[in-house]
């Protein structure tokens, strides 16, 4: 049954997610791109949609995920899996660890967890990128963005449309040409 | 158990949860001035331990604010309450874009336009790593994890997460766990 599969799925990403939405991001990845379920190209949109639109990042992913795969019933399924370890583990740790922050193997723990989620992260970065970023305007565009990410205080949601635009300027205007006369 | 605070909780986190761009860490300030500053219904030292407990639970950190200070205040129901208020927005939300987004797909005009985008979340999803890292990665030790994770998957194909239970599992055996002020902020 797809629901039950999409619940016990998003409640593994949520149990494993240590360090907020882009850290889930790597996990929605293998569990999605890997059963094939979405193409790396819907992945990246979904995640630009979740970052455009108001509300926690990970839920409008799991969300748009769960709806995409099985309508209404598969958004619920996704969400509502998501947020369930989360529920339990907070009673838990609100009733039984008063000093949770502070225990020490809870620290150490995260002290290699922490690090690692980065590798994750950096793994995913490369794979979506090889078949994102696939021509040289997608360079350009991933170069600029970067730019801006790096050097302004930009609202990632600017840096999005910006990035939009640019595919839009690559696509229609007679620049397109341009990156041919380039030496790269 | 206080009815009203429980409607209360959800209105206040479904307010917060639906008109806050970028996640968890945006939200706390929000969070902060309803029931810190405007209600005191926590006081400045509770939120700021609320905060650093939630950075050490797995999970969505908005809805894990949102569950644990309802938890806190009003026992499971306020959990429930709060959590979704919390999560009701973006659902509601994406419910609403979701066709517009499906109907747009496959127009020329779209593909090129998420064209540039799909490049620039790669990279927004590069730049959060790299600010983790920075505040992650800061000794030799970490660095092992980090590349420990980059060689499980890309050589030897593990589960990401099998990799994170072993980077834990390594922590607990091989970290110091020195008290230190950490900061997930991403």
């Amino acid at each position: 049954m797809i629901l039950f599969e999409l619940y016990f799925i998003f409640l593994k990403i949520g149990l494993f997610t240590f360090g907020g939405g882009y850290a889930m991001l790597p996990l929605i990845q293998e569990e999605m791109l890997g059963r094939g379920w979405l193409t790396a190209a819907e992945f990246l949109d979904i995640v630009a949609v979740a970052e455009m639109t108001p509300g926690a990042i990970a839920v409008s992913n799991a969300t748009f995920i769960g709806y995409r795969l099985a309508g209404i019933p598969g958004a619920l399924a996704t969400t509502l899996g998501l947020i369930s370890p989360s529920l339990i583990i907070i009673i838990i740790v609100a009733t039984v660890f008063k000093k949770f922050k502070d225990n020490p193997l809870v620290r150490r723990a995260w002290e290699g967890i922490r690090p690692a989620v980065v590798g994750l992260i950096f793994a995913t970065v490369y794979s979506l990128g090889k078949e994102a970023i696939n021509s040289v305007e997608g360079m350009i565009i991933a170069i600029i963005a970067l730019g801006l990410v790096a050097g302004t205080r930009l609202h990632p949601i600017f840096i999005i449309i910006i990035s939009g635009f640019l595919g839009l300027g690559f696509t229609y205007l007679p620049l397109s040409h341009l990156p041919s006369l380039l030496p790269f | 158990m206080n009815k009203k605070r429980l409607r209360d909780l959800f209105i206040i986190f479904f307010r917060i949860g639906g008109f806050t761009i970028g996640g968890g860490y945006a939200m706390l300030p929000l969070i902060e001035r309803e029931l810190v500053l405007e209600r005191g219904w926590l006081s400045e030292k509770e939120f700021l331990d609320i905060f650093a407990i939630i950075q050490g639970i797995p999970g969505v950190i908005a809805v894990n604010s949102a569950l644990y200070i309802g938890y806190k205040l009003e026992g499971i129901s306020g959990a429930i309450s709060a959590g979704a208020g919390m999560s009701l927005p973006p659902v509601l939300i994406i419910f609403l874009v979701i066709r517009l987004f499906f109907q747009a797909r496959g127009l020329p005009v779209f593909e090129a336009f998420f064209s540039g985008i799909r490049s620039c979340v790669v990279v927004l999803i590069f730049w959060a790593g790299y600010r983790m890292g920075k505040k992650a990665v800061v000794s030799g030790k970490s660095i092992f994890y980090t590349l420990g994770m980059i060689v499980g998957l890309e050589v030897f194909n593990l589960h990401p997460i099998i990799l994170i239970i072993i980077a834990g599992l390594a922590g607990l055996i091989f970290a110091e766990g020195e008290e230190k002020k950490t900061d997930d902020t991403i």
